[in-house]
């Protein structure tokens, strides 16, 4: 600009004083903002404490589902996320921690690495139905066309606890890795050149050093992995989780009975993992759908159940990881 | 300590031609190996993801002609008399998107603002986490909320200009979803705002500007590339949203661009059909990965453009 405007003071003055005026109106307006955002979220809540609080007890816990929306329970929905979610911790956590260490401490940086690198950061926007969709087409029915029995058994993982504990697994994976590297990437390079200078070899330095000194983080993301895991709905449906389930799986060294409720053997200790299965959120989605707002009213119990253990996990996490921030300093 | 004196075996091995350090140990072999695996299955899993869906969706399209799937009007696999347009489902997922993010890319990004550069200390510290936790809500539980108090809300609201709203609809269903990614949008882009450097800040503050000046002015496109990341986790996320849209946006599949109506997600009629007892092989099977398919190219296609986008922001400082 070859020519600047001229403005008298008392326009400059004008224009300070509405800038300031504006300055203040937004950080009125945008603190509201905020309080409003979290003030819905907190109508949220509300919203499904007011609605389910009238089923919440021991009894509701304690029930299997029914026909009479007064006495379902959520028994073998509490059992079944309890069982995926072993499962899926089974899956995750070493798989995303070996993974970890192996990108942090050993890769090269080459192709190989660059595309494992970018693949995970890709694998954490696939969308969660699309993890259903992969565990229908392969868990389920890829390893039945595969592994054709000449007997009845089914070969594939079929519609099981197993199923979504390790669709689940594999779609938290992603967050663990993270975690883990973002955990070990914190431990300084001095740690690692003393376990060297001792004579240590690297898998000496991981196992005595990179690892214990990794475990909060590791342990931080995974209570978040298995939280997020916990909420998920839809990749579960894909692969065809019950919505309608009265019993429970099978419990090591129970007995078995045939038809006439004669005790002809017991189940083994992982039996469970074979078994049908429904969790919360499924059950929650379930009770909404249906039209008797005496099971809506089931649904939004199910929903505060399903929300203290989420919030709970995290609070945990956020309070671990605050700790450790605290007492870790290099 | 005394110097431990170099032993004969030591000396034979070096001169076979190991370098001090680089002895072969299988123990470490096999670990590091089995850690390259695990690193590696992650690989797989992609392919396996990518493999099963253009597999499904193969055998769909030899059944149903692409050009059927990308013109007919209308969608209904499952039914005698079936019908294989994915449009209507298409327009159903791109409209709950947009309302969601046309509420949750102003909010968030208001919300994001106002914690970088206006909330004390001490009032960002405890939002920030409160923010963490909200992210942790299960998306079932936003389904209900969207349908038992937001649809609801906004039909008595509507009703006063004269609208009518269906009591499933992608209106308040969009809304939950947008109100879901404000706090992923508000805490990725206040990341990125506090990582701008604070000479820039300083600078123009020493130049007179006002706090919202400088939060627009500098702070905000400096932080574009982060801010734009965000946005684009925010579409990816509402894309691929299933269980709000399930329960809150009806489930019959519908060619429309206005809000107000029920419509079917591509997510919601996978999980229609996944509830029912669809036959392994039969043409309603495969249509749910062919579904899948689109949804997974769609995602693909905003992220590659939100990607490029980046790249155009970024700064360096």
């Amino acid at each position: 600009m070859s020519t600047l405007p001229r403005h008298s003071a008392a326009e400059i003055e004008a224009l300070i004083k509405g800038r300031r005026r504006l300055d203040v109106l937004f950080g009125v307006a945008g603190g509201l903002l905020v309080v409003l955002c979290l003030g819905t979220l907190g109508l949220l809540v509300y919203n499904l404490i007011h609605d389910g609080s009238s089923r919440l007890g021991w009894d509701f816990l304690t029930e299997f589902p029914s026909r009479r929306a007064a006495k379902a329970g959520i028994k073998s929905a509490l059992v079944g996320t309890a069982l995926v979610m072993l499962v899926t911790a089974c899956t995750a956590i070493p798989l995303g921690v070996a993974a970890g260490i192996y990108l942090e401490e050993y890769a090269r940086k080459n192709w190989i690495t660059s595309i494992i690198e970018i693949n995970i950061a890709n694998l954490a926007g696939v969308p969660s139905i699309i993890w259903g969709l992969m565990a229908l087409g392969i868990f389920i029915y890829g390893f039945e066309d595969w592994f054709p029995s000449p007997t009845n058994n089914r070969t594939g993982l079929g519609r099981s606890i197993l199923t979504g504990g390790l669709t689940l697994g594999l779609l938290v994976l992603p967050i663990v890795i993270v975690a883990t590297r973002e955990a070990i990437r914190a431990i300084p390079q001095a740690i690692r050149e003393g376990s060297y200078a001792c004579g240590a070899t690297k898998l000496q330095t991981v196992r005595y050093h990179i690892l214990p000194y990794s475990m909060g983080g590791v342990l931080t993301g995974s209570i978040i992995a298995l939280s997020r895991a916990i909420g998920e709905t839809a990749p579960l449906i894909t692969i065809g989780a019950l919505t309608y389930i009265a019993y429970l799986p099978p419990a090591p060294f129970s007995p078995v009975t045939d038809m006439d409720n004669k005790v002809v053997g017991s189940h083994g200790v992982f039996d469970w993992i074979t078994s049908g299965f429904t969790v919360l959120p499924i059950q929650m989605f379930n009770w909404i759908g249906l039209p008797d707002r005496a099971f809506q009213i089931n649904a939004a119990a199910t929903g505060v159940v399903l929300l203290i253990v989420t919030l709970m996990m995290n609070f945990v996490a956020i309070i671990l990881r605050n700790r450790l921030r605290r007492k870790i300093q290099w | 300590m005394t110097a431990v004196p170099t032993s004969n075996a030591d000396r034979s091995f070096r001169s076979a031609g190991h370098a001090l350090g680089k002895k072969f140990r299988p123990g470490e072999f096999i670990v590091e190996s089995f850690l390259f695996l695990a690193a590696a299955s992650s690989v797989l899993l992609t392919a396996g993801i990518v493999w099963i869906l253009v597999k499904e969706s193969y055998l769909f399209f030899t059944k149903v002609p692409l050009s059927r799937f990308l013109t007919e009007r209308e969608w209904a696999p499952a039914f005698d008399n079936a019908s294989f347009g994915i449009m209507p489902l298409v327009s159903g997922t791109l409209v709950t998107t947009a309302v969601a993010l046309a509420f949750a890319v102003p909010v968030g990004t208001i919300c994001a603002v106002w914690l970088s550069e206006y909330a004390p200390f001490k009032v960002r510290e405890w939002i920030k986490p409160a923010l963490e936790l909200l992210a942790a809500v299960p998306t079932v539980v936003f389904g209900y909320f969207a349908l038992m108090v937001v649809s609801p809300a906004l039909q008595w609201l509507l009703a006063k200009v004269g609208i009518e709203l269906p009591a499933f609809n992608m209106l308040g269903a969009g809304l939950v979803m947008g109100l879901m990614i404000v706090p992923y949008i508000a805490s990725l882009s206040e990341d990125a705002m506090r990582a701008v450097p604070a000479h820039l800040r300083e600078a123009a503050y020493a130049m007179g500007c006002t706090k919202m000046q400088v939060a627009w002015k500098v702070v905000f496109p400096a932080a574009l590339s982060g801010i734009t990341a965000a946005f684009i986790l925010a579409v990816s996320r509402a894309l691929g949203e299933t269980m709000v849209v399930a329960v809150a946006a009806g489930n019959q599949p519908k060619l429309t661009i206005d809000p107000t109506e029920s419509a079917q997600t591509i997510t919601a009629f996978i999980v229609q059909i996944s509830l029912g007892d669809v036959e392994h092989g039969h043409v309603a099977y495969e249509s749910i990965f062919a579904a899948g398919l689109t949804l997974m190219l769609m995602t693909l296609i905003f992220n590659v453009a939100g990607f490029w986008l980046r790249k155009k922001y970024r700064e360096a400082y």
